[in-house]
């Protein structure tokens, strides 16, 4: 049993064909002690078949250290979200509800190579020269 | 969270973190995360609610002028 219905999936491959360059979801999970273990991995794997140009790759977060270390996860699940180059993009816990929409338009940004963002914004940021990290609690609303 | 993912992808110095608050209650709660989104800065200072792009974006430059960066790990 999918986790993502038939109809929610011809919208999201819908959504998906407007993407260009290719999109990792890399993906973190530990197999016991984890309630929502499971569901995450299955959500992301999923997801990672709605595209060609979307790829899937999972590690186990207790034995991966290499890549728990390259990748900085200190919780888990969590999804990496990068294109050919990482640009520092997690998400922890299940993206689900509206959350699940973010993720689909953060493929498409990566993808397409642009952030969406006005240029006065995009001229703000160029002047952070100092590491900023952003930690936004959500729920699945 | 889009704005915070669209920072992280202009600037290599930002890294953007999507935390779902329920499956996280410890960290949730050291952080008083009583209502989302929740946006905390270097660990040090927060901007909450979901705001307009270049109000967002402003309070977070003005919130992380207070919390100028996280102790190594």
């Amino acid at each position: 049993m999918g986790l993502i219905g038939d109809e929610e999936a011809v919208e999201i491959r819908e959504r998906l064909s407007g993407m260009v360059n290719p999109v990792q979801l890399i993906h973190f999970t530990q197999e016991l002690n984890l309630e929502y273990g499971r569901e995450a991995r299955q959500l992301i794997e999923e997801l990672g078949g709605m595209s060609d140009k979307l790829s899937v790759r999972t590690f186990n977060f207790p034995l991966d250290k290499d890549r728990v270390a390259e990748y900085g996860i200190d919780k888990v699940p969590a999804t990496v979200i990068r294109n050919e180059k990482d640009h520092g993009i997690r998400f922890y816990g299940i993206p689900a509800g509206y959350e699940f929409s973010t993720i689909l338009e953060t493929i498409l940004a990566l993808s397409q190579g642009d952030s969406g963002l006005k240029p006065e914004s995009k001229e703000k940021l160029a002047g952070v020269t100092k590491p900023l990290h952003l930690e936004v609690f959500v729920t699945p609303t | 969270m889009r704005l915070a993912y669209s920072f992280a992808m202009d600037n290599d110095l930002i890294r953007a973190d999507a935390i779902e608050a329920s499956e996280f209650p410890e960290l949730s709660s050291r952080y008083r995360v009583y209502a989302v989104p929740r946006t905390i800065i270097n660990r040090g200072a927060y901007v909450e609610g979901s705001l307009p792009e270049n109000i967002f974006l402003d309070a977070v430059l003005k919130a992380a002028a207070r919390a100028p960066g996280e102790p190594a790990p």
